[in-house]
C-alpha cells in the first residue's frame, strides 16, 4: 500500500481529574459537550474535514464508553479500509509491557501502527479540546517551511499565560524557547497541544527519549524541548479561532454558555464544517403549550413542560411542568419532575430529578453545582457542589 | 426461526400530494419533523427482525434514492440480504406482465433468492408503529395462506375512501375486499404470506393477464385461500391527500398520538444528518410544536412542526404551519396554515395565510 502523507494520533487516554464525577466512569475526552456532542467528536471531525483519514485514538483511563462509542469510526467517515480510526489501548509485549507512562511513550510504544503507514508527517493531537481547526492548513505551513516539527499556538490573555505552556518565537515563527506554565511569560502565545512532526523525526526522538531513563516521556517536558536543544527547526503555527480546554467543571460550563450567544465564536451550524458524532436517532424534541424556553440549545427527542432559560439540553431529557432550568447543562436523559428549580449546574447524563427538588446556587459568579450520580433519585432541596 | 423479507410496493401509489409529490413519490416526502413517508415501513421492518427488503419503485424516485442510500439508517447495509431498491428496468421481449407485476416478475430473483420463508408486502402511506412477528405469529396460529392487516377506525376520515375495506367473519377470516366507505374496517396495505405461495400466485397472476397482484391474485382468490385479518390497534395514520398530510401533521402534536409512533421500544429510524442541537434565542416564543435540530429560532411559533435547518426571523409569526428544511423564513413574516416544502425563502413582512381546512403549500425551493 502507498504510504500516507499525515496520520493522527489521537491522546485520549487522561483522566481529567479536574471534572470530578463527571469522569468517574469515562476518559475526559467523551465528556458530553454541546447539547450533543462528546468532546472527541471535534479532534475527530476536524481531521475528516481536514481530509486526515488514518487516526490512532491512544486510550487508557476508563475506556469502555470511549471505545463503544468509536466503534469502527462510522460517524465520522473513518471506516476505510486502509486507514481509518484505530483505538490503540496499552498492550504486552514479549518483553514485558504495562500502562503507557506519558503522552511520548504512548506514542513511542504505538510505533509499530505508525511504520505501517510509513507516514510522512505525524499529527498529534488531545482530545481535551473544543475548537473546529483546519489541520491541512497548519500542515501547508509546516511544509512550506520544512520545519521538523511545527506547533499550533493561540494568543492568550497575559494574565492567564502562566496556566499554559508558553512558546517564544522571532519574527520569522520559529520557536527560540519553551516555557511550560512560567512564573513570568515572555510570550503570550500558548501551546495548543496540537502538534505536527516530520515522521522520521518523531521516531528519532521518540526512541532516544525511550532510552532516556531519566525523562518522563511528555512531549511538553521532554520531546519539545529535546528538539530545541537540538537547534532542530521548530515552527509556530498562529491559530486564531475560538479554542478552549474544559479541564474543569467551570470551564466546561463556560464553553457551553458560549454557544448560547448569538452570533458564537463556535458556530456549530456550518456546513462546510460540521461536528459529527454519534446519532441517537430519537423524534423530533417537543415543546408543550405551557413550555418558555429562551436563549437555550435543546437537542433531539426532549419533551418540554416547563421553563429552559439560557441553558444546553442533551437529547431526551424531559422537563415537567413548573419546572424552572436556568444557567445549566443537563446531559442526555435526565428526567426532570415538576416544580424543580435548577440554577448554575451540570446534571449529567440519566439522573433523575424528583419533584419540588432545588438544585444549585443562582448567584452570579458562585461555583457550578454538579449533579453526578448517575440514575439516583434526588431528594427534595438537593444542594451540592 | 422464520424469517421473513420485505418488500415495500410503491407501484400503485398515486401522487397525491400536490405540490409535496411534483418532484417527489409519496414515500419520499417529508413527515414530522425529521422523517420521510417511507420511514416508517423500513422501519417497521427492520425492527421486526426482517434482514431483506426490497422497495419497488416507479416514478419520481431520485430523492428516494438519495434517501434510503444502501439501508445504512436501518442496519440494512448488509452482507446477506439487506436493502434492494429495485426501480423498473426490464428488457425482456418474452415478458407479458402488467402493473405491479412487472414487478414481481422481473424481480423473482429477489423472492428466490430472499433468505425468508414469509414475505411481507407493505405500502408507504400506513403511518403505524408495527411488530410484523407478532403478524407472522397470528398467520401461523389460524395457518393461513394470507394475513392482511388492518385498522378499525373510530372516525371516518376522507383519505379511507381510496382504501379498501375487509368484510371479517367471527373467525376474523376475510370474507369481502370492496371500498365501502362506510366500512370501518380499514385495510392497511400490509399483507403477509408464504414465500412458495406468493410465487406460485405471481405466476398464475401474470398467466391470466393480471395487472395488480393484490387485487387479482389475493382479492379474486377470496374463495380459494384463507385470507386472515390481523387487527393492528396501535397508532395508526393514513396519509394519501394534502389535507390527511396536514391533519396527520398537526396530530403529532398530541401526546397520544406521537408517544403511540416514537414512544416504544421500537424506534424510527432515518437518514442521519449531522445538524447542531435547535437554538433558541432570547426573543424566541415557542410553544406547542415539533422542533428537529440545526434550527435557528428568533421569533414565535405555536402548534407546528418545524423540521432540520429552519431559520426563523425576529418578529416573525407561525402558527398552525409545517415549515420543511432549511427554510429561511426572515423578520417580520406571518404564516398561518402554511405547508412550506424544502428550502422555500419567506422574505420579511410577507404574509401567507391558509385555510385550517387546506393549508396554503408552497412547492420546494420557492422565494416569495
Amino acid at each position: 500500500m502507498k504510504n500516507k502523507e499525515c496520520v493522527a494520533m489521537l491522546l485520549a487516554g487522561g483522566q481529567g481529574t479536574r471534572l470530578k464525577s463527571l469522569t468517574k466512569r469515562v476518559a475526559k475526552p467523551a465528556v458530553y459537550f454541546g447539547g450533543k456532542y462528546r468532546i472527541i467528536d471535534f479532534p475527530l471531525s476536524n481531521c475528516t474535514n481536514s481530509g486526515i483519514d488514518t487516526v490512532g485514538v491512544l486510550t487508557q483511563y476508563e475506556p469502555l464508553i470511549l471505545n463503544d462509542y468509536i466503534g469502527i469510526g462510522s460517524p465520522w467517515d473513518l471506516d476505510r479500509k486502509y486507514g481509518g480510526v484505530s483505538v490503540l489501548p496499552p498492550f504486552m509485549q514479549s518483553d514485558g509491557g504495562g500502562w503507557y507512562t506519558g503522552t511520548a511513550n504512548a506514542i513511542y510504544r504505538n510505533l509499530q501502527f505508525l511504520n505501517q503507514y510509513e507516514p510522512e508527517h505525524v499529527l498529534i493531537l488531545s482530545g481535551d479540546h473544543i475548537y473546529k481547526m483546519d489541520y491541512s492548513e497548519m500542515l501547508e505551513h509546516h511544509k512550506e517551511s520544512g520545519a521538523d516539527c511545527t506547533i499550533s499556538v493561540i494568543e492568550v490573555p497575559w494574565e492567564e499565560a502562566n496556566r499554559f505552556g508558553i512558546m517564544n518565537a522571532n519574527e520569522q515563527g520559529r520557536i527560540t524557547e519553551f516555557d511550560e506554565k512560567p512564573e513570568h511569560p515572555k510570550s503570550n502565545l500558548a501551546s495548543m497541544g496540537v502538534y505536527i512532526f516530520r515522521g522520521d523525526v518523531l521516531k528519532q526522538y521518540l526512541i532516544e527519549d525511550a532510552e532516556n531513563e531519566n525523562s518522563s516521556h511528555d512531549f511538553g517536558k521532554d520531546i519539545i524541548p529535546a528538539l530545541l536543544r537540538d537547534y532542530k527547526k521548530m515552527m509556530a503555527y498562529r491559530f486564531d479561532g475560538y479554542w478552549k480546554d474544559v479541564g474543569t467543571v467551570d470551564s466546561l460550563w463556560e464553553a457551553n454558555m458560549d454557544l448560547l450567544k448569538k452570533d458564537p465564536d463556535l458556530n456549530l451550524n456550518d456546513g462546510e464544517w460540521r461536528i459529527y458524532s454519534k446519532n441517537p436517532n430519537q423524534p423530533p424534541q417537543y415543546l408543550a403549550p405551557t413550555a418558555k424556553v429562551k436563549n437555550a440549545l435543546i437537542n433531539e427527542g426532549c419533551r418540554i413542560h416547563g421553563t429552559v432559560d439560557t441553558s444546553i439540553i442533551f437529547y431526551g431529557v424531559q422537563v415537567s411542568d413548573s419546572s424552572v432550568v436556568k444557567d445549566s447543562v443537563i446531559m442526555p436523559d435526565v428526567k426532570i419532575g415538576k416544580n424543580v428549580t435548577i440554577n448554575r449546574a451540570i446534571i449529567s447524563k440519566g439522573t433523575v430529578i424528583e419533584d419540588g427538588a432545588v438544585i444549585g446556587d443562582p448567584t452570579p459568579g458562585s461555583e457550578i453545582t454538579l449533579v453526578a450520580e448517575e440514575g439516583s433519585v434526588l431528594a427534595s432541596n438537593y444542594v451540592n457542589t | 426461526m422464520d424469517r421473513i423479507a420485505g418488500i415495500i410496493n410503491l407501484d400503485h401509489e398515486q401522487d397525491l400530494l400536490d405540490e409535496l409529490t411534483y418532484f417527489r413519490c409519496g414515500a419520499a416526502v417529508p413527515f414530522a419533523g425529521r422523517y420521510r413517508m417511507i420511514d416508517f415501513a423500513v422501519s417497521n421492518m427492520a425492527n421486526s427482525r426482517i434482514e431483506s427488503v426490497a422497495v419497488f419503485a416507479r416514478r419520481k424516485y431520485r430523492s428516494l434514492m438519495d434517501h434510503l442510500e444502501q439501508g445504512k439508517a436501518w442496519d440494512l447495509d448488509r452482507k446477506r440480504g439487506g436493502m434492494f431498491i429495485l426501480p423498473p428496468d426490464w428488457n425482456d421481449p418474452t415478458d407479458i406482465s402488467k402493473g405491479d407485476l412487472q414487478h414481481f416478475h422481473n424481480n423473482l430473483d429477489f423472492l428466490h433468492r430472499a433468505w425468508a420463508d414469509y414475505i411481507l408486502v407493505s405500502g408507504s402511506q400506513n403511518i403505524c408503529n408495527i411488530d410484523f412477528q407478532e403478524v407472522l405469529k397470528e398467520h401461523k396460529e389460524v395457518d393461513a395462506d394470507v394475513t392482511v392487516v388492518y385498522n378499525r377506525v373510530d372516525e371516518l376520515y376522507p383519505e379511507y375512501q381510496l382504501a379498501h375495506k375487509l368484510e371479517i367473519d367471527q373467525n376474523s377470516r376475510v370474507t369481502g375486499i370492496h371500498n365501502d366507505h362506510s366500512s370501518i374496517n380499514v385495510y392497511m396495505d400490509m399483507y403477509l404470506v408464504k414465500k412458495d405461495l406468493m410465487i406460485e400466485l405471481i405466476e398464475q397472476c401474470i398467466a391470466h393477464g393480471g395487472s395488480h397482484f393484490f387485487l387479482d391474485g389475493i382479492k379474486a382468490k377470496l374463495a380459494e385461500l384463507h385470507i386472515h385479518a390481523y387487527e393492528y390497534e396501535g397508532t395508526h395514520a393514513l396519509v394519501n391527500s394534502v389535507e390527511s398530510y396536514y391533519r396527520n401533521s398537526c396530530k403529532l402534536l398530541e401526546a397520544d398520538q406521537h408517544d403511540g409512533l416514537f414512544g416504544n421500544e421500537a424506534p424510527i429510524f432515518t437518514k442521519v444528518k449531522n445538524e447542531a442541537p435547535s437554538k433558541y434565542l432570547p426573543s424566541s416564543e415557542v410553544t406547542n410544536t415539533l422542533v428537529a435540530n440545526g434550527c435557528v429560532i428568533e421569533g414565535q411559533v405555536e402548534d407546528s412542526i418545524l423540521f432540520r435547518g429552519v431559520k426563523i426571523g425576529e418578529g416573525a409569526i407561525i402558527k398552525n404551519s409545517i415549515i420543511m428544511q432549511r427554510c429561511e423564513i426572515e423578520p417580520n413574516a406571518v404564516l398561518e396554515n402554511v405547508i412550506l416544502d424544502k428550502d422555500c425563502k419567506i422574505s420579511a413582512g410577507r404574509t401567507l395565510i391558509g385555510a385550517p381546512e387546506k393549508p396554503f403549500v408552497v412547492p420546494k425551493r420557492k422565494s416569495m
